[in-house]
């Protein structure tokens, strides 16, 4: 059940200042999409466009139209929170809720939808701590916190946490970038299998993987300090490792800057 | 429309109003006796608000007579928080300039940390007890300003070194070190170094401890006493003082008395607001690099 | 902590630089001045360490001679006479008053005082955030006589109906019971004393949500929570512990407190559940209240109370330092 996302003339704002200007792509369903670009380039900010986390910080704001397949998630009457239960979301630093058990943890988002039901809840956390490869390595300690995890495990929890209720999408904010080596690999393993569920976009500052994990890449830069950040490109990971269309691609890709 | 992105619960929604109603009627409940007491004393304390008030004492007019004042009331006050503070201060920054900047997290700062932490916590009836039985019933002093201060002086030393400690906490290392490395003595460093950056940091406290124990009057009741006369040496004899001047006109059934009370309240308070404000505009205007 | 750690290293490395300095020159200036400074500075901390003792060691020497002459028994006994020519006093029916009444008005303002924390934290205009808490400690500004006037003159008489009403809705419950319910009652000295501890706990509540990290508050979000869901996954869970401890510090405060409940709340012999009902005692308002007419025994007495008062807020005090305490090393 994933869904296709169009963006079409997207700006974003922090307060007076423009943060990425004028982004259209469109994001296929079922497949892994990476953001990748400098630091500062906005690809962090455009993914939080994606699930309306971008307004959560004061004073920013956003314009533009996000589609996903028919919904306009920026519409009149649409509720940001209705939004995010629909694009699920996982982030830079683990952040499993530390007063929580494992279980209680993947089971945060069903019980905020009215899930009720032992036998009901017992399944989902399973059957998604088990889609997050964690399941083998948890299940005798359900009712342990979830911050006695280690880095890469805690990773997994949230990603167990974010598939639980079921989303069309999951955006990851570089979701590896605390992580060891060890544990990157797993995460990427378990990227590979989850796009047959989700779309999936993963904003990463690491090449390599975006070339391991993804099937489409696009490339974000930006002017200068205090310029807004730009889409340069978007295409298959392929084309734009091999033979991009435009030279600051090339550049940043062949490590000239950046 | 939104059909597939769905819509939010009812129940959801109703409760995520009820608890945004919920704090909302809580800040009001909290403005509403603030404005209830500003008002009250302002329309009560207006009456007297006279010369007669500031330039008079309660020496020979009984409580249901017009007229009198608060000046020897007021006097006292005024220098019973003086010697507080004079006493307080030194004591209070030292002990914050221990905590930083000598006692770092060895055993025995901890420990000042932590009473100074439960000081803040001492009822103020039992620092004037405390006082009452130690300088009046051991030492054998009489009943004066001075003791009153002595009692306040117990309740503002915690408040002003858990402000010092703050500020000198806000001094960044580097200028340590740069002093050090000329070669500068320790204590130099502090007094002529860390002092001076973090001064009006530390003045803003002791403006508000001053504050503070400007409106104590459980502690002057049993240390400074009463008397309707002037009294202008704290040492030696009962004195007069805002707090327990209003105490003993609200306490006599005569309306003439409890307009004096009010209008001392009114005094105190305005007294209040204005050392909380420039304590503010203080901190506003030379707010620390650190910050 | 790391801001002190960081200090004694720098310290530690001064400490260096300074014996690099006296191996060329053996006399250097800063010695003495320094030895002087240092035990100024740790004597002053001594200092606040030997008034805590002095004030229990005082009140105990003061207060034991009218405990012997006490023909009744200090602890259990319910009588309050100290100066008559055969003293019998006991501290039950003060510490019954403090006790409910300070728990009555941490049990009121603590949930007031979370709202407005959360209110300025999470609901107000952000660039509001500092001039709202500002209000809030305003309350604090104001004197506690000054509470005394204005409940006498102004809460009291709207407490009468307030009274009645929930006497005649929930009399069937003890506290809310009796025949007489009254504006001079201990419930609303309660009152007074909720909205005197208000900002101290609605400061420290509100110093405690402002830590919560912000992944936390956007892993609920981004589970679609709403804010109050958000709230209650993410910022209470983690400033509970935080906001115990600054409810027992309100507590504290509350029983300590002395002038505003010595005005509001009439004095009546005994303990009366009937909390609605006019009349009753404290601790630090019946030593405002009697000193004055007291007799030496009675001026004893009253420093015994005293030193009761000053060892159940120093055990309030201090239980709720640890508790805010435990939270820090948890965080």
């Amino acid at each position: 059940m994933a869904k296709r996302i169009e963006v079409s003339g997207l700006h974003a704002y922090y307060g007076g200042t423009l943060a990425i200007e004028d982004i259209s792509m469109t994001i296929e369903p079922r497949s892994v999409t990476a953001f990748i670009g400098p630091s500062g380039c906005g690809k962090s900010t455009f993914l939080r466009t994606l699930n309306r986390m971008h307004e959560v910080i004061p004073g920013a704001r956003v314009e533009g139209k996000v589609m996903l397949d028919d919904d306009d998630l920026y519409g009149p009457s649409v509720d940001p929170v209705a939004v995010r239960r629909t694009v699920g979301m996982v982030f830079q630093r683990p952040n499993p809720f530390p007063t929580m058990s494992i279980y209680e943890n993947v089971a945060a988002g069903l019980r905020l939808n009215g899930v009720r039901g032992k036998s009901k809840l017992d399944d989902v956390v399973e059957e998604s701590l088990r889609d997050a490869n964690l399941w083998n390595e948890v299940k005798d300690r359900l009712g342990k916190p979830g911050a006695g995890l280690s880095g890469g495990q805690q990773q997994r929890l949230c990603i167990a946490r974010a598939i639980a209720v079921q989303p069309q999408v999951l955006l990851m904010d570089e979701p590896c970038s605390a992580l060891d080596p060890i544990s990157t690999l797993a995460i990427e393993d378990l990227v590979a299998k989850l796009k047959n569920q989700f779309t999936i976009v993963i904003v990463t500052h690491n090449m390599q993987q975006a070339a391991r994990v993804s099937d489409r890449t696009a490339f974000f830069n930006i002017a200068g300090t205090g310029k807004p950040g730009k889409l340069i490109e978007i295409d298959d990971t392929s084309t734009i490792f091999t033979k991009p269309q435009e030279q600051a691609t090339e550049d940043y890709i062949t490590g000239r800057f950046g | 429309m939104s059909s597939s992105l769905g819509t939010v619960s009812p129940v959801r929604r109703i409760k995520d109003r009820a608890a945004a109603a919920f704090v909302w009627i809580a800040f009001a409940l909290a403005v509403i006796p603030l404005v209830s007491v500003l008002w009250t004393v302002v329309a009560h304390g207006i009456h007297r608000l006279d010369p007669t008030f500031f330039n008079f004492s309660m020496n020979g007019i009984a409580g249901r007579d017009a007229g009198g004042g608060a000046y020897h009331a007021i006097i006292g006050t005024l220098e019973q928080v003086a010697i507080t503070t004079v006493i307080a201060v030194p004591i209070a920054v030292l002990t914050a300039i221990y905590l930083v900047e000598y006692g770092g997290n060895s055993r025995f700062a901890r420990v000042v940390r932590f009473f100074v932490d439960v000081m803040t916590g001492i009822p103020s009836i039992v620092a004037g007890l405390f006082v009452l039985a130690l300088w009046l019933l051991t030492f054998g002093f009489q009943y004066s300003g001075f003791a009153g201060s002595l009692a306040l002086t117990i309740l503002m030393i915690p408040t002003v070194v858990r402000a010092a400690e703050e500020m000198l906490k806000l001094v960044p290392n580097d200028l340590r070190e740069a002093s050090y490395a000329l070669g500068v003595p320790r204590w130099r460093t502090i007094c002529f170094v860390i002092l001076p950056t973090a001064f009006t940091g530390i003045l803003t406290g002791v403006m508000l401890a001053v504050a503070r124990v400007m409106g104590e009057t459980a502690p002057l009741l049993l240390t400074i006493f009463f008397t309707k006369a002037i009294n202008t040496d704290p040492f030696s004899g009962p004195q007069g003082s805002l707090p327990t001047f209003i105490w003993d006109q609200a306490s006599d059934p005569n309306q003439n008395a409890v307009n004096r009370a009010w209008t001392g309240a009114l005094v105190l308070i305005a007294l209040i607001m204005l050392l909380n404000l420039a304590a503010r505009l203080v901190a506003r205007r030379f707010r620390p690099a650190g910050r | 902590m790391t801001s002190e750690t960081g200090v004694e290293s720098s310290a530690d490395r001064a400490e260096s630089v300074r014996a690099g300095h006296r191996a060329r020159m053996p006399k250097s200036t800063g010695r003495v001045g320094d030895r002087v400074f240092a035990s100024a500075a740790r004597g002053s901390g001594a200092l606040v360490l030997a008034i805590i003792v002095a004030i229990a060691a005082f009140l105990v020497w003061k207060a034991v001679p009218a405990l012997q002459k006490d023909q009744a028994n200090f602890l259990t006994s319910q009588a309050w006479d100290p100066n008559a020519a055969t003293p019998r006093f006991g501290i039950v029916q003060l510490a019954f008053g403090t006790v409910v009444s300070s728990l009555l008005a941490m049990l009121i303002a603590t949930p007031v005082a979370v709202g407005i924390a959360l209110f300025i934290g999470f609901y107000a205009p952000r660039r509001l955030g500092g001039p709202l808490g500002y209000v809030v400690d305003l309350l604090a500004a104001v004197p506690s006589i000054v509470y005394g006037l204005w409940g006498l003159a102004v809460l009291a008489p709207h407490m009468e109906g307030v009274s009645k009403g929930l006497n005649a809705a929930l009399g069937w419950i003890p506290i809310f019971g009796g025949d007489s319910p009254g504006k001079n009652s201990v419930f609303t000295a309660s009152i007074v004393l909720a909205i005197m501890i208000l900002p101290i706990i609605s400061s420290l509540s509100r110093e405690v949500f402002l830590q919560v990290p912000r992944a936390h508050l956007e892993a609920s979000l981004a589970l679609g929570a709403t804010r109050w869901e958000m709230i209650k996954m993410s910022v209470l869970p983690y400033g509970r512990s935080g906001v115990i401890g600054a409810s027992m510090l309100g507590l504290g405060r509350a029983m300590g407190e002395t002038i505003a409940v010595a005005m509001v709340l009439t004095y009546a012999p005994g303990v009366n559940i009937h909390l609605l009902e006019d009349g009753g005692a404290t601790f630090a308002a019946n030593i405002a209240n009697s000193f004055a007419e007291a007799s030496e025994t009675g001026r004893g007495a009253l420093i015994a109370s005293g030193l009761v008062l000053f060892v159940i807020t120093l055990v309030v005090n201090m239980a709720a330092r640890a508790v805010v305490a435990r939270r820090k090393e948890f965080a």
